[in-house]
């Protein structure tokens, strides 16, 4: 790189990193896990569950730890762990006088220091960073395939049954009144939950996976009044980011996960700043010129 | 005999009781309607209407009791797209990224296949809904971006494209502008032709005067119940809301 980043031209600048094999993996493997979770993203703005991804990401670490000493795969572990949270949120909430964020804190910190407590105990094979900052660029070729499988599962349920979770997020009573089947779809969001934090912790942790269920769904939330538009956005803006934050983390030689959901938050930022209706500078604008 | 006596009530709950984690919600409490009635459900903030409404629609559990719609149980009459539910304005996200047309649609959801993708009959249903409450000119338009009252037409419009035959209505005049009060008492004429059955919410005394041919009185259970002219008595009123006078509670006009 001769010491200086700016010198170097365009054409290098994108097509060198995808000259290594490792390179080529993380970007398609980012793509895909960041996709799925902005997917899902979508759902979640919508329902007001960021705390709930918040949660269910960090409860899947002790389910990770079990798996891998059971030497099952850990998405299995993960979901049992992720969606056990989330039951136990539900009955602490429902049998005591304890407000719901509260519970959740309660529930998923604890099931995080388990698994802290179970790394620590069971197995020095995991690395507890890897878990928590992820490993996007040594994914091993048997977890790629887990990976692949999950994503296309989730993005395949929440395609089939999209407009009932829409409907579901928007009049949970007017569905229930039309016979839809609401804690079918209820847990169904969850499942795609845990299914998308297990393979977003793969990629950038478990402590990053959170900002990715998170974040593309606001910034699309600023963008748009149409509900596909969202999905679309969210999915776009997650893409948009993997690949300039992968570009940045080889070029500048930082952390790729935290390279990727810093992206994000840009993104986010200039949505904030700039959205065409949304933006707070439109807003100023509006109430100016309503004077 | 007795289930044809049975069939003639679009609405049949009786004795039914709910509570929230032992906390008691509504008791006892015991209505039957008939096709074409319109009946006023009237009582104070946390009196138990919204449960009433919950029960109906299947929301929450009954503890205890039954309820019959059309003479069947909820699940069938659900399936059935028996009853519609339209919010009160409270109730709704109004910065959900959708507009009129989906939300008329999501009426439709119920008769449609698992990726409910609308057919020709379905889009029709929603173009004449939208045309009864007149927001033609509206159809596209985000929810965020509709006056309160035409918000309330936008979810009229969800039930009548479900063609249910049961409408319940939260506060269906709360908030709303004098042009959308007219075409929904213009609306519950023609609901009351077609056989339809209507039970409503409201603070409003004189709403109730004015439509409903019933009036079930509540706090936390029924207080009394019957037509609305031997039933909607100032005594009745009174008791129903802890002994503070009807003059207080909505002003002297009422």
């Amino acid at each position: 790189m001769d010491g200086s980043f700016l010198t170097i031209d365009i054409n290098s600048f994108i097509t060198e990193p995808i000259a290594h094999e490792f390179m080529r993996k993380a970007i398609l493997i980012s793509i895909l896990i960041t996709s799925v979770c902005g997917l899902l993203s979508s759902f979640l703005t919508l329902k007001g569950w960021a705390l709930m991804g918040d949660a269910v990401s960090h409860a899947v670490m002790p389910g990770v730890v079990v798996a891998y000493a059971l030497g099952v795969p850990l998405s299995i572990g993960a979901f049992v762990f992720g969606v056990g949270s989330v039951a136990l949120i539900g009955f602490i909430k429902h049998k005591s006088r304890i407000k719901e964020d509260t519970v959740i804190g309660l529930v998923f910190t604890g099931f995080f220091a388990l698994g802290i407590v179970l790394i620590s105990k069971i197995t020095s094979e995991i690395d507890l960073m890897h878990i928590l900052y992820g490993t996007p660029l040594g994914i091993p070729l048997s977890d790629v395939k887990q990976t692949i499988f999950i994503s296309f599962l989730v993005v395949l349920l929440l395609s089939i049954f999209r407009k009932d979770l829409m409907l579901y997020c928007f009049d949970p009573r007017h569905a229930k009144t039309i016979g839809i089947n609401v804690s079918f779809l209820h847990y169904l969001l969850l499942t795609c939950l845990s299914l998308a934090a297990v393979v977003g912790l793969q990629a950038v942790g478990i402590v990053l996976v959170v900002a990715m269920l998170i974040t593309p769904g606001a910034t699309a939330y600023l963008l748009t009044d149409k509900f596909d538009e969202l999905s679309i956005i969210s999915v776009l803006s997650s893409i948009i980011s993997s690949l300039i934050g992968i570009y940045l983390s080889y070029w500048l030689d930082i952390a790729p996960g935290g390279s990727i959901v810093l992206v994000q938050t840009f993104i986010f930022l200039f949505a904030f700043l700039f959205a065409p209706r949304y933006g707070i500078f439109k807003v100023k604008q509006l109430l100016s010129s309503s004077k | 005999m007795k289930s044809m006596e049975f069939e003639k009530y679009r609405i049949e709950a009786e004795n039914i009781c709910v509570d929230y984690n032992g906390k008691v919600a509504l008791y006892d409490a015991t209505l039957r309607l008939k096709a074409g009635q319109i009946c006023g459900l009237v009582g104070m903030n946390g009196a138990g209407k919204t449960t009433f409404f919950n029960a109906l629609t299947g929301f929450v559990n009954l503890s205890k009791g039954k309820i019959r719609i059309n003479g069947e149980t909820l699940k069938t009459s659900q399936k059935d797209q028996a009853v519609a539910y339209v919010p009160q304005n409270e109730g709704i996200d109004a910065d959900f990224p959708v507009n009129v047309w989906d939300i008329v649609m999501m009426g439709r959801y119920g008769s449609m296949n698992i990726f409910r993708s609308p057919r020709e009959s379905d889009i029709q249903a929603v173009k004449n809904a939208i045309e009864r409450v007149d927001l033609v000119d509206y159809s596209f338009t985000p929810i965020g971006n509709l006056s309160g009252g035409q918000r309330k037409r936008t979810f009229l419009a969800r039930a009548i494209a479900q063609r249910a035959s049961i409408l319940l209505l939260d506060e269906p005049f709360a908030g709303v502008d004098i042009r959308t009060e007219k075409l929904i008492s213009e609306l519950f004429i023609q609901f009351k032709k077609e056989g339809k059955t209507i039970l409503l919410s409201t603070h409003d005394m004189i709403h109730v005067r004015e439509f409903c041919d019933l009036v079930l009185l509540i706090n936390k259970t029924v207080v009394a119940y019957g037509d609305t002219s031997e039933v909607f008595t100032p005594e009745n009123i009174t008791s129903t809301f802890g002994g503070m006078s009807p003059d207080f509670l909505f002003g002297p006009e009422s």
